[in-house]
């Protein structure tokens, strides 16, 4: 482990630079590397300008990871294996906020709860670690169900190992995975009409769109939660 | 071309336990560059020479020749130090179960102790880097040999699994060695460039490494030269030493239980009895039984027949250890045992053809009339691919302009949360380099300093991860609680080490931090490590390769001369005697010359002169000892703990 100076480390929270700082050609395909002359730029912008995308949440995944192998090849520290310092620095740099910006925006789900924290959502944590209880209560319409689960959940950590009790706690768990793929179902809905808000700025659409947004993403927490705990606790994943 | 850039050349070099290599790309092929000996293995042993008669410090012999002083000199010999790699002390008191070494005395103990281990060899103490900066060195040297010109660029080889203490090892000890190191790669990475590179390759790959004391396996996506990882797990301390291992147990158990001898109060003859198990596991590769005959002090004879089959049955439970990472691997790469298109074969290990069976079995390779790939050599295989990564990173080949590696960090980043959890900031599995930012404030009106520790690994407590260090951020401006706002940013780079930076952002101030790694040396201590200040002086080079071919020429001759005391060469012929003298002759009069070269071919060729006699040294100590009748001295300097596989055995057995 080492420790570097922090006035190097970009914010990913600053804004994009629109031109070259050498050419001042203006930066299309991304914030990290013009096009026009080849140079790579002080890393500096959000995960979208990274791609060259305006923000929105539906993605063409395949054009996302033509455009990651693409700046991978441009931007990675091994393309400035014998470079300048000041080159080594920002291809590090840039790099990581590449890798960063793709893991994010490639999975759904992470790139959604990305999208509206950008717009102000509030959106509970992730579950992280044992102690860290989730916030969130149960949906009202899974109440009795998770009362249930609890019990035999219990039940499991006491030593009862009941045959039966695992097959119920095994469906219980089939049935949560359905729902939260309903779930998902639903967010895709909500992502056009965000997607078609932000468009023709249509602000009322996309911010009814953003509060049912948070919601089901909280939704989905709490069932993702569930199922993790079933099969930590069954012990088959 | 690379190899006439003016930066001059870079190597590619795999560190391992057992043996080390280094390899270099010759126009669009990566070879292996052998060692004077014209061997392509280094054995990773060190061997610190006799003390010199007018008292200056003792030199350092490497690889086979210091395999010889293991037998005279086992105090001042180590090998296998990859393992005692970024370990703490407590960690390197654990390895002593697994090999013989020892610990300087004076190492300090402690719940606070970030005491770098050390070895003590002779009268002198080493840090683990400090040693592998000799194995490292003598690749070097074997590399400036072969280019006649100086080598200071380098890749060197981990395995994937190494955590970031692990990795910072190494690299100080490729800077001790007067190495650039200009990236780490993982093993298994590695060896899939080796193998993807003469084909434009596409798809789903895994690649198997089971070496002798760990075990790695990685998923790979394959695309347009773009070799993205996608997933890999392991165990560091799983491979073929745990079956010598069993099989030494089971004897010595065995031994007792029928003879009444209790092998184990002879450390030697602990030693002798795994050197026949490593035998007998290698002769189980390719025969259906292999057989124990010896004798014992009492004047029994210890013998045992192993049919293959049983000897499956008894390693079944360590080669099934490799399943669960390789099912975790899958999972978290999200691809099923049908879509992974190719296996590929790495390690000594997987040449045993219960672990070929086992990756069958697991990748669902007969049913789909596939077989694992084992085409490249598996000693090698890392070694040639990390030398196509140095062509990348030296740039400009055409061979390699196309290729790009995107590795992953295996281990997910944490920081202790209240109450001892872990709040997980970088998943394993993520590309590298990876970063996370992180804000921190105070508790208290006026705090001035907060304490971050920064742990790896899965487990949900911080105490079960591994520590990497503790850092306070100083000087935060005085505050109501909860008022600052401190954000701190880690970053995994692209060698899988982390970097730490923090600044204050309310008063935006930068916060001073001191990051106290938990284990692991300072800049200053690996600069007062370096081996040698005059290694970067190419005006000198020519001079020292000849200082070199005369310290070697020293070496043998030393040996040479002290041979005559050994009981092994009374059974030598006259003929090789005479032989070993017209050698030795030759050489102590070309070595005052200039010719490095005829300095070497001279040394080489007393090396070959006394070949059968160190075998025969070696099978005398090792009779002597299951007799329990000498090397009582050498017993006692090595501890009755059991030991790990004698590093010739690949020399004996084959």
């Amino acid at each position: 482990m080492t420790m570097s100076n922090a006035a190097n480390i970009p914010q990913s929270a600053t804004a994009a630079a629109t031109v070259c700082w050498s050419c001042s050609a203006s930066l299309k395909e991304s914030a990290l590397f013009c096009e026009q002359c080849g140079k790579i730029q002080p890393p500096s912008g959000g995960y979208f300008s990274v791609f060259g995308l305006e923000p929105r949440l539906n993605l063409d995944l395949g054009m996302l990871e033509h455009q990651f192998h693409k700046l991978s090849r441009k931007l990675h520290p091994d393309r400035f294996g014998r470079a300048s310092e000041q080159e080594k620095e920002w291809s590090l740099a840039s790099s990581s906020l590449l890798n960063d910006a793709y893991r994010t925006l490639k999975d759904p789900i992470s790139r959604t709860r990305h999208l509206l924290r950008m717009h102000g959502a509030e959106i509970g944590e992730e579950f992280a670690g044992k102690d860290k209880k989730d916030p969130s209560r149960a949906p009202a319409d899974l109440l009795e169900e998770v009362f249930e689960l609890n019990m035999q959940l219990e039940e499991l950590r006491m030593g009862d190992e009941d045959a039966g009790l695992k097959q119920s706690l095994s469906e219980a768990r089939k049935k949560f995975v359905a729902l939260q793929d309903e779930v998902d179902d639903q967010l895709r809905a909500e992502w056009a009409k965000w997607d078609e808000g932000a468009e023709f700025g249509n602000d009322a659409a996309r911010e009814a769109a953003q509060k049912t947004m948070v919601a089901l993403l909280d939704r989905r927490r709490y069932l993702s939660n569930l199922v993790r705990e079933v099969t930590e606790t069954l012990g088959d994943s | 071309m690379a190899a006439n850039n003016e930066n001059g050349r870079v190597v590619g070099i795999d560190l391992g336990t057992t043996n080390s290599l280094v390899a270099y790309m010759e126009g669009s092929t990566p070879v292996v560059i052998p060692g004077v000996d014209g061997s392509n293995l280094v054995p990773s042993v060190v061997a610190l020479d006799p003390v010199q008669a007018d008292g200056g410090r003792p030199t350092v012999t490497v690889g086979n020749s210091a395999r010889q002083a293991l037998i005279e000199t086992p105090e001042r010999v180590i090998y296998s130090v990859k393992r005692l790699m970024g370990r703490s002390l407590a960690e390197a008191r654990n390895e002593q179960k697994f090999f013989a070494f020892r610990i300087a005395e004076d190492s300090e103990e402690g719940p606070d102790s970030n005491e770098v281990p050390r070895v003590q060899l002779g009268e002198l103490r080493f840090t683990p880097p400090e040693i592998s900066a000799y194995v490292l060195r003598q690749l070097k040297r074997n590399a400036e040999r072969f280019f006649g010109a100086p080598v200071t660029q380098a890749v060197i080889t981990v395995p994937a699994y190494f955590n970031d203490a692990q990795r910072q090892a190494t690299k100080d000890a490729g800077r001790m060695a007067g190495l650039d190191v200009l990236r780490l790669v993982n093993e298994p990475t590695a060896a899939a460039l080796a193998y993807g590179l003469d084909r434009a390759k596409e798809g789903t790959i895994a690649v198997y490494d089971l070496g002798g004391g760990t075990f790695d396996i990685s998923i790979l996506k394959l695309r347009d030269g773009i070799f993205e990882v996608r997933s890999t797990n392991g165990d560091t301390h799983l491979g073929g030493d745990d079956i010598d291992n069993l099989l030494l147990t089971i004897a010595l158990d065995e031994i007792f239980a029928e003879h009444g001898v209790d092998l184990r109060q002879h450390p030697s003859a602990v030693q002798a009895m795994r050197k026949a198990a490593i035998d007998a596991k290698i002769q189980l590769s390719y025969q259906p039984a292999a057989s124990f005959d010896i004798e014992l002090p009492n004047g029994d004879r210890y013998q045992r027949e192993i049919p293959r089959e049983v000897y499956e049955d008894l390693i079944q439970p360590i080669l099934e250890r490799t399943a669960g990472p390789c099912k975790q691997a899958m999972l978290d790469a999200g691809v099923l045992p049908e879509q992974i298109d190719e296996v590929v074969l790495v390690g000594g290990s997987t040449r045993i053809p219960a672990v070929q069976q086992l990756v069958e079995n697991l990748f669902h390779l007969s049913a789909r009339g596939k077989k694992p790939h084992t085409e490249l050599n598996p000693d090698e295989v890392v070694a040639l691919g990390a030398a196509v990564q140095a062509d990348i990173l030296a740039g400009s080949s055409k061979a390699t302009e196309e290729l790009l590696l995107l590795d992953v960090t295996p281990l997910s980043l944490g920081i202790e949360a209240l109450g001892g959890t872990v709040a997980k900031i970088i998943q394993r599995n993520s590309t590298i380099p990876a970063s996370a930012t992180e804000h921190f404030t105070t508790g208290v009106d006026g705090q001035a300093n907060v304490a971050i520790h920064v742990v790896q690994g899965e487990r949900e407590l911080a105490a079960d991860c591994r520590s990497l260090a503790r850092f306070d951020l100083k000087g935060i401006p005085p505050m109501s609680a909860g008022l600052p706002r401190i954000e701190v940013k880690f970053l995994i780079d692209a060698d899988g080490i982390l970097q730490v930076s923090a600044r204050e952002q309310r008063s935006g101030k930068q916060a001073q931090i001191e990051v106290k790694p938990t284990y692991g040396l300072t800049d200053e201590q690996v600069e007062n490590m370096i081996l040698d200040s005059f290694d970067h002086a190419e005006e000198d080079f020519s001079k020292r390769l000849l200082i070199e071919a005369r310290n070697e020429a020293d070496t043998i001759l030393s040996a040479v001369e002290r041979a005559p005391r050994n009981p092994a060469w009374a059974q030598l012929t006259a003929e090789e005697k005479e032989n070993i003298e017209t050698a030795q002759t030759y050489l102590v009069s070309i070595k005052a010359g200039e010719d490095q070269n005829a300095i070497r071919e001279a040394t080489v060729a007393l090396d070959q002169a006394t070949r059968r006699f160190a075998e025969l040294m070696m099978e005398a100590a090792v009779s002597t000892a299951i007799r329990g009748k000498t090397m009582e001295t050498a017993g006692e300097e090595m501890g009755d703990e059991i030991q790990a596989p004698h590093p010739m055995a690949r020399a004996e057995f084959k």
